[in-house]
């Protein structure tokens, strides 16, 4: 079954899908169709909405509710996702799984409406206090915006870590047709670890805080080892890639700014390809490095380079040093997209053509 | 020797990483007292197991050491907040939340106070000691005027901090709480009083009645700077003047319910526009797939690189039908088993009183979305042709209005197309049917790409709430099109 939908629709079809049971949120622009969706969606269903009173509270309602041992979500674009940090800090802290969808707005501040990828540095490596970090996953359609709501779902109960949905203002507002999964998800069962309220959870807590010294840093290290393991599913994919000499590096919507540049270059004859991670914490690290070796590297970006620097620093570390060292990248902010025109131009002007 | 088993508590605190049952709390703390009450109250009443403890940042924070029940330790301030998210998640549990009077009355009043106002199935214990135990006695909102604290160590001044916070007084402006209360643990009298507010409190939880908050005045020693006899009676004297006790509601015992009453028999707004503003029954589904069902399944995309795409553009006024319009060629092209992309005007393109949208078709995944180059520019006023006429592809197609003054011309190599598409609605009687004359001339100039039968069956699918305007546009597309063969 297909429907024609908005992205933003798309989430709360994936979040219905996964078994999500409450949706804890706080109306904001480019976000907001989320929080309507799910205001309709969920008590049809029988699962539950609250419009909280702010985005502190929704993080610390979902704080609670995972605590009891459900799948829960919120939705919100980046000053509600700044307000959100320190709860999603306590998520990561609690071992909580949470699905957190940040439909990226430009900043900093009040900024605009419009689409940009500045909040990578809190989304993608942990923007709350203490050494923490989330699963995060890139969407660049409607249909993986109802696709990797189910799979952030699935990675925050493996992992036990919240998960965050990573999209722009562009990508949230727009229509495409999504096919809807063909089944629901059971139930994840948590009564291990999760205060439910009933006698086989009775013993369980949930808490972030260690007073001792030495216990908290175990736990560190247990949620440092956790992050490592995590690498096994780090995802990415290609488009024209293998005998490309410049390798065009993007994620969400700049990913299909990327498959146009890739298209055109072609034509005009310029072996050109895209390197999309799917994943950006963990980051396909390897992935990449197989991808990008002995390449030419261009990132396009919605922000001011912090993609760009991740993608440097992934190289560097996967020993490709020369790489990263020539990592050339074609950005915009403020909400301007970046146009397969410029991005020919930025692409040609590093080909030497 | 001996240990006297307490109710509801561990025998010993290994979570306090002692092996012994000392509590973390200072000498005649009004904690401890709580503390034993609340642990006494859950057992009596069996509710250990089917309770869920939701702990503060505070002196109250280590209650997770001490009660015999599953717990989950909240954020500074946002107990109830996260006691909300619990007792929806599991509204079978008995949900308790354990504030102190910086955790409620300051970072977290906002979370508290709406959670009342929801009138959430909690019970929130709100210890007021008149100030910050845990980070060192500073001013909380309830410290009384005057009092030194290490905040106001000249004594709390009305004229620049204000006056003490009344939480329960407060709270009792809301319609939605059942039960509302402040008692004190200063003397023995008090405290079987406070441990029947506990009980009380219990019960309705216990029986899913509603929000309930109850105060408790509580000494701290410590930091009143007194011996715990002379802060029991700080308590008992200087508090309860400011802070009078009391049962502030309970509804199903007839207390303080008849203000909330007379509040709702005096409003004109519910009586007079009752049917306005009417609660309607939530449409219940069982499953997704029947959520999302449609009436007519529409096959997914076919990949077909003979198909060339095509990128749309259609702009005019907000009102004129501009995103319907996009929305109806987006619907045929999915019809016709395209790839199919549609964003309404978004981002620096949309200034005042425009609207525009961009639709892109295509026989294979669409990459970038945006429309930089259209194929096909659609404008039914002045100020969108002469944004975006520049910006049409060689070989492209701009329909305009035939309004719209040709202040200049489109670029080389594109066609110009005068469409009289606001006179036809208005000649037809139908102002509001100009962008169905639009899809007219797209459909008649065979520039979507699009078959006549899809486009025709968008534009009726577009009226699927109103299937009597389906018919009626489809009648004015077919005399716009007669119209202009003449």
């Amino acid at each position: 079954m297909t429907k024609f939908v908005k992205s933003n629709e798309a989430v709360v079809i994936g979040a219905l899908y996964a078994g999500c049971d409450l949706y804890f949120g706080y109306p904001i622009t480019p976000a907001s169709e989320i929080a309507h969706g799910a205001a309709k969606w969920f008590p049809m269903l029988g699962r539950t909405f609250v419009q909280a009173e702010c985005e502190t509270a929704s993080v610390n309602m979902m704080f609670g509710a995972a605590g009891a041992g459900k799948l829960c979500m919120t939705a919100t674009s980046g000053p509600g996702f700044s307000l959100m940090l320190e709860g999603i800090s306590y998520l990561a802290g609690a071992e909580l799984p949470a699905v957190i969808v940040d439909v990226n707005r430009a900043g900093p501040g009040l900024g605009n409406v419009y689409p940009e990828q500045s909040d990578y540095t809190p989304a993608v490596k942990g923007g709350g206090h203490g050494n923490y970090q989330t699963f995060t996953l890139a969407p660049a359609s409607a249909q993986e915006m109802c696709d990797f709501t189910i799979k952030a779902f699935q990675m925050a109960a493996k992992w036990r870590t919240p998960a965050i949905v990573f999209a722009d203002g562009l990508q949230g507002q727009m229509m495409e047709t999504v096919k809807l999964p063909d089944a629901e998800l059971p139930r994840p069962d948590f009564s291990e670890w999760a205060a439910q309220g009933e006698a086989k959870t009775r013993q369980n807590l949930v808490k972030s805080i260690f007073l001792d010294a030495a216990a908290q840093e175990v736990f560190n290290d247990h949620l440092q080892r956790k992050y490592e393991d995590m690498a096994v599913d780090a995802m990415a994919d290609t488009y024209l890639a293998d005998d490309a000499d410049l390798l065009i590096v993007a994620f969400g919507i700049a990913s299909r700014v990327a498959r146009t540049t890739v298209e055109t270059l072609r034509r005009k004859g310029m072996k050109a390809g895209v390197f999309r991670p799917i994943t950006l914490n963990p980051f396909p690290r390897k992935q990449l490095a197989a991808a990008a070796k002995g390449r030419k590297i261009m990132t396009i970006e919605l922000d001011a380079g912090q993609f760009a620097d991740d993608v440097r620093l992934n190289l560097a570390k996967a020993g490709l040093g020369a790489e990263s060292a020539n990592v050339m990248m074609i950005h915009r902010m403020g909400g301007h997209v970046v146009t397969v025109d410029d991005a020919v131009k930025a692409a040609k002007m590093i080909l030497g053509k | 020797m001996k240990t006297i088993e307490q109710k509801g508590m561990y025998q010993k605190f290994p979570r306090s990483g002692k092996d012994t049952r000392v509590t973390h709390y200072c000498a005649g703390c009004g904690h401890g007292i709580v503390n034993k009450l609340i642990a006494e109250c859950c057992a009596e009443m069996g509710l250990q197991d089917r309770t869920v403890f939701v702990d503060p940042v505070g002196c109250g924070v280590f209650t997770y050491y001490y009660w015999d029940a599953a717990h989950i330790s909240a954020a500074h301030g946002r107990a109830s907040a996260a006691a909300t998210g619990v007792c929806r998640a599991r509204p079978d549990a008995v949900t308790i939340a354990y504030q102190g009077d910086g955790d409620l009355g300051a970072i977290g009043f906002n979370n508290a106070f709406q959670a009342a106002s929801r009138g959430e199935k909690f019970g929130c214990i709100f210890i007021n000691n008149s100030l910050y135990g845990m980070t060192g006695g500073q001013m909380a909102p309830t410290t009384l005027e005057g009092e030194k604290t290490t905040t106001t160590p000249f004594g709390r001044d009305p004229a620049l901090t204000g006056h003490p916070l009344h939480v329960c007084e407060v709270f009792s402006q809301l319609q939605a709480p059942v039960y509302i209360a402040r008692v004190s643990v200063a003397d023995t009298k008090r405290i079987m009083q406070c441990k029947q507010a506990i009980r009380r409190m219990f019960e309705i939880q216990q029986a899913h009645k509603g929000y309930a908050l109850l105060e408790i005045l509580a000494p701290c020693p410590t930091n009143f700077r007194l011996d715990p006899l002379k802060a029991a009676e700080f308590c008992k004297n200087e508090m309860e003047a400011e802070f009078p006790l009391g049962v502030f509601r309970d509804v199903e015992k007839g207390i303080g319910h008849e203000t909330v009453d007379e509040r709702r028999g005096e409003s004109s707004r519910v009586s007079s526009s009752a049917s306005v503003l009417a609660v309607n029954p939530v449409p219940q589904v069982a499953s997704c797939a029947e959520l999302f069902a449609e009436k007519e399944a529409v096959p997914p995309a076919e990949n077909d690189p003979s198909v060339h795409e095509r990128r749309f553009k259609f702009a005019g006024y907000g009102g004129q039908g501009i995103l319907s319009l996009g929305l109806t060629v987006a619907e045929a092209a999915r019809f016709e088993r395209r790839y199919t992309l549609w964003f309404p005007s978004y981002g620096p393109e949309q200034r005042g009183g425009s609207a525009s949208c961009s639709v892109v078709v295509s026989g294979t995944p669409i990459g970038s979305p945006t429309v930089e180059h259209p194929d096909v520019l659609v404008c039914m006023n002045q100020p969108s042709y002469e944004r975006f006429v520049d910006d049409v592809k060689r070989g492209g197609t701009v329909i305009v209005d035939a309004t719209v003054p040709i202040t200049r011309q489109p670029p080389e190599g594109v066609k110009l197309v005068q469409w009289p598409a606001l006179k036809m609605a208005e000649d037809f009687g139908v102002p509001k049917a100009a962008n169905t004359m639009m899809l007219a001339a797209l459909k008649k100039l065979g520039c979507t790409g699009l078959s006549g039968e899809n486009l025709e069956k968008a534009l009726v699918a577009s009226f699927a709430k109103k299937p009597a305007l389906g018919v009626k546009n489809l009648e004015l597309l077919h005399k716009a099109e007669a119209e202009t063969c003449a």
